[in-house]
């Protein structure tokens, strides 16, 4: 049959998969993947193995390839790299064609890119670490439904960050003693109040109970206070169907804003509500439950600052994105590169905040990052200087757990965030002098007074688990 | 439960800064610095009580575009105050490239809304 140009059997992925002269279209979809193959496997046959099974290829040859122009369709690994201080795992860099992907399918790109290649007897592990998303596949994405500016200019919340706290216990209170909690939140001046990621519809509080104390909530303390107040009303639901007629609820109660558990519902439900929350003029907080069985473990699985490219495309006007301070995981440097993903219109590669690739998001909206997780107001002078005014930071515990309740706890909050802002606004150093500043404005509230005698002794002060693999001659290591 | 404190509601509030005693002068001052070194354009309005919930309240004059004179601001706040008694007051820092305010704060409320 070689004369007819088509031969049986298995080729090295190299031949056709492994192409380090290629530079990169702008219109390339590019990924950079950390290997850890195999002991004894040649690093080009491996890049390209991944290459080609996240793309075009299978384990044999198969005439039918000759039928399409496979030399245009194929993934090509282009570019392999050391990662610092691992012998074993290496980056590779990987172009895909424009035309691989659905457009507006964020569903699809993760099918071909973290697909059937995660489970190949060639790897030992694989991590998907970053994705350069051609600016002419952003745009056929829908993005952030409403986005930053336009939240701020619906609630009236300027110049400084806007302010959240989860309803706890997390699971167990009836509707009635829910709406109360919300209540006394958003009248001790918190802007937001938050349904756990596990509160759907159980047999305790069935969630059009909960929507509907909840709004009187909202409603009541907006017209104590004269702010702008909501609260985020998790519509995540068993179905669709379900899903939607909670979220349809929510806008019937004339609530400003709607909440979904992005990974667990899964993203065609997710991007399906994002949709409807931009043609209903909600906002749509996102929480990332699941998300560290997917992007904890550093040699395997996807990195979280992807994750957080793909919900942007598939659209969120909040992500939470770890506190840097707080109880759970989070390396300073990384959280700083993918809040850049969430909030910049373009974000340039830089190693030392694990970001691999330039990121042009156009015209798309960005979104809040969400701090939250055993934050308090001896965070707050660090959380404003990290996070700055684009964030929510959300204080479950730390407004909750105040001595004298939920109000009195929301009230420290706020004085807290709005000492930091304006002391920053004045020129002082937040993470320098927040004890003092803090300690000032205390004298006023004795509100405040009182949180920071409470949480005086907490730290988190655990080493990360997943580190960047970066090291300062980083750049010297390209080939 | 003695060491618990009733909670004294704070009735009305005005957004960022409303929850820290009013801004002195001096104060507002440096909001204006720091507005102004943001790049961001100062801006004055006002409303009388009753148009406290509207987004729109009276736009005072223009907005001080390439005024970079920290007291030829505070002197069109003090103007639009004396200008309109009995309204409150609030000054603005547009930010045109992120389309929006980078910071906005009551900086004059009347006895009526203390």
């Amino acid at each position: 049959m070689s004369k007819n140009g088509y031969e049986a059997g298995v080729r090295d992925y190299r031949e056709n998969y492994w192409t380090p002269d290629y530079t990169p279209n702008d219109t390339d979809l590019l990924a950079c993947f950390k290997i850890t193959p195999q002991p004894g496997l040649p690093r080009e046959e491996v890049a390209a193995a991944v290459a080609a099974e996240s793309s075009t290829g299978t384990w044999t040859t198969v005439w039918t390839d000759r039928l399409t122009d496979l030399e245009y369709y194929k993934g090509r690994a282009y570019h392999i790299e050391d990662v610092p201080g691992d012998d074993n795992a290496f980056f590779a860099f990987i172009a895909y064609p424009l035309d691989l992907f659905e457009e507006g399918s964020v569903v699809n790109v993760l099918t071909s890119l973290v697909g059937n290649v995660f489970g190949f007897k060639a790897l030992r592990a694989l991590r998907l670490e970053d994705i350069r998303f051609p600016l002419s596949y952003v745009v056929t994405c829908g993005g952030p439904p409403n986005g930053m500016q336009l939240e701020r200019d619906r609630l009236n919340k300027y110049g400084r960050p806007l302010l959240g706290c989860t309803i706890k216990p997390k699971l167990g209170l009836s509707a009635k003693n829910y709406g109360r909690a919300v209540y006394e939140c958003l009248r001790g001046g918190l802007d937001f109040t938050k349904d756990d990621e596990n509160i759907n519809s159980q047999p305790f509080m069935r969630w059009r109970n909960r929507f509907e104390f909840v709004a009187e909530a909202v409603k009541k303390a907006e017209k104590e206070t004269g702010e702008r107040k909501g609260h985020y009303l998790n519509v995540t639901a068993p179905t669709v169907e379900e899903m939607y007629k909670r979220a349809e609820f929510a806008k019937e109660l004339e609530m400003p804003i709607i909440m979904s558990d992005f990974l667990t519902m899964g993203f065609t439900a997710h991007t399906s509500l994002a949709n409807w929350c931009r043609n209903n003029g909600i906002l749509l907080h996102v929480h990332r439950a699941m998300h560290a069985v997917i992007d904890r473990n550093p040699l395997h699985g996807i990195h979280f600052r992807v994750l957080s490219k793909c919900l942007r495309l598939s659209g969120g006007d909040h992500l939470h994105s770890g506190t840097v301070v707080g109880k759970l995981e989070g390396d300073r440097q990384a959280t700083l590169g993918w809040i850049d993903i969430m909030r910049e219109k373009f974000i340039k590669e830089d190693r030392s905040r694990g970001i691999f690739f330039d990121q042009d998001f156009g015209h798309m909206p960005g979104l809040f990052p969400v701090a939250s997780g055993g934050i308090h107001v001896w965070h707050m002078p660090a959380l404003v200087s990290i996070f700055g005014d684009n964030s929510v930071l959300q204080f479950g515990g730390g407004t909750l757990g105040h001595p004298w309740g939920n109000a009195a706890g929301a009230t420290a909050n706020r004085v807290a965030v709005e000492a930091c802002v304006k002391a920053r606004n004045e020129g002082r150093e937040l993470e320098k002098e927040g004890k003092e500043i803090l300690t000032e404005a205390a004298k006023d509230s004795p509100e405040l007074a009182a949180a920071m005698e409470t949480w005086k002794e907490i730290k988190f002060e655990f080493d990360v688990v997943d580190k960047l693999d970066f090291k300062q001659q980083a750049e010297g290591d390209r080939i | 439960m003695s060491d618990v404190r009733a909670y004294e509601p704070k009735g009305r509030r005005f957004e960022t800064f409303s929850y820290l005693p009013d801004l002195s002068p001096e104060e507002v001052r440096s909001q204006i610095v720091w507005l102004v070194k943001q790049g961001w354009t100062a801006a004055v309005e006002h409303t009388a009580p009753d148009g406290l919930d509207s987004d729109f309240w009276h736009l005072w004059k223009l907005p001080m575009f390439d005024v970079v004179d920290v007291d030829k601001i505070l002197a069109e706040v003090v103007e639009c105050r004396e200008r309109n008694p009995g309204h409150a007051i609030r000054l603005i820092g547009y930010d045109r490239f992120a389309q929006s305010q980078g910071s906005s704060m009551v900086v004059y409320r009347p006895q009526t809304l203390h």
